[in-house]
């Protein structure tokens, strides 16, 4: 497949699902959120359950909701949707069905002076999102509760740019009750966008690479998940295309499931030998010729 | 890990994760999700 059709494959996929996933556009004009019972089905990505389009829940803030509840310590449905949808695609997700994700990949198209692979300090960087996760996530919401039991959705309070983005963004827009109890915390979520929607324009998915704790989840999986890259080492020339295909920056010849890799696709498109390729990519080979494994599905 | 075997992992942490999903729905997790869905979730737009 061309480079070019295969880039507009993944942004009309990102750009569909985001639009269906947040199709209740009446939300938009009156300032209100869906409240019908598919809200009880969590989505994949991070999309915020009070953005006015939404007709599901955000996973991460629905972890947040059960786990700050009065009624249970830890929740088997959101872990086991994120075990089973971790299982079948890992960070497939990220690349092709976030609509946070969407938004980066849009920014970093914007020409910018100066467009970098990676931050300074980059490994220390990526360590943040575990820490968001562990503390953000999980720890504050459990143990950090009010006198009637109840704890913050912290991540979604002091940190979520999607939900500004999605969510108070849009809401502030049309409805004027919200906009007259803004303070000092809107400001601070304002400013955390700011600074990611910035940095997205200059380096790929700043906030998919240092802060997401979804990512984090759906990264766990990647190394075992049904779709997965392989690659096949009889066919493999070594060339490097792939590595300088990765915006995200992994070192795709030897880490083909990386943890950061969110599967956009990049660098099995960049193999001039079709020596990277998923697992999918192999099942419909295998398919349509009927052949059997080579030496890549070993891997 | 061999491909096969990566692919019995898989298949076994989905129905791990389906049996999780039905167990927090008998439990009631399902409710309080949709508690929080429906309504709009201030701490969320940022005003906390």
């Amino acid at each position: 497949m061309d480079k070019k059709p295969f880039k507009h494959l993944r942004a009309g996929v990102q750009s569909a699902f985001t639009a269906l996933s947040n199709g209740y556009l009446v939300g938009f004009l009156e300032g209100k959120i869906y409240t019908g019972p598919t809200k009880a089905l969590c989505l994949p990505g991070l999309n915020c359950y009070s953005c006015p389009g939404a007709l599901g829940s955000c996973p991460i803030g629905s972890l947040q909701a059960v786990l700050g509840s009065r009624q249970f310590s830890v929740s088997f449905y959101i872990l086991g949707f994120l075990m089973a949808v971790g299982a079948l695609w890992g960070r497939f997700v990220c690349g092709w069905l976030c609509p946070f994700g969407l938004v980066q990949d849009l920014l970093y198209k914007i020409p910018f002076p100066r467009k970098l692979r990676q931050l300074p300090g980059e490994s220390a960087l990526k360590m943040i999102k575990y820490g968001i996760l562990a503390v953000f996530v999980i720890l504050l919401p459990l143990l950090a509760v009010d006198v009637t039991g109840l704890g913050d959705p912290w991540f979604c309070k002091y940190i979520c740019p999607s939900g500004t983005l999605m969510a108070g963004l849009p809401l502030l827009a049309s409805n004027t009750l919200l906009r007259s109890a803004i303070g000092w915390l809107f400001a601070w979520k304002l400013t955390i966008l700011a600074i990611l929607l910035l940095l997205a324009l200059m380096i790929s998915r700043p906030f998919c690479r240092y802060f997401c704790p979804l990512g984090v989840l759906y990264g766990l999986m990647n190394k075992v998940s049904l779709y997965r890259l392989e690659l096949d080492e009889s066919l493999c020339i070594r060339c490097g295309k792939c590595e300088a295909a990765c915006e995200l920056n992994i070192p795709v010849l030897t880490q083909q499931n990386s943890m950061e890799c969110i599967r956009c696709g990049d660098c099995k498109n960049a193999c001039p030998t079709g020596a990277l390729r998923s697992t999918l990519d192999r099942y419909r080979r295998e398919k349509k010729t009927g052949d059997t494994c080579r030496s890549g599905c070993s891997r | 890990m061999s491909g096969p075997r990566k692919n019995r992992t898989a298949l076994l942490f989905l129905g791990a994760g389906i049996l999780l999903m039905l167990i927090g729905g008998f439990r009631g997790e399902i409710a309080v999700v949709l508690q929080k869905a429906v309504v709009i979730c201030l701490e969320c737009v940022g005003i906390g």
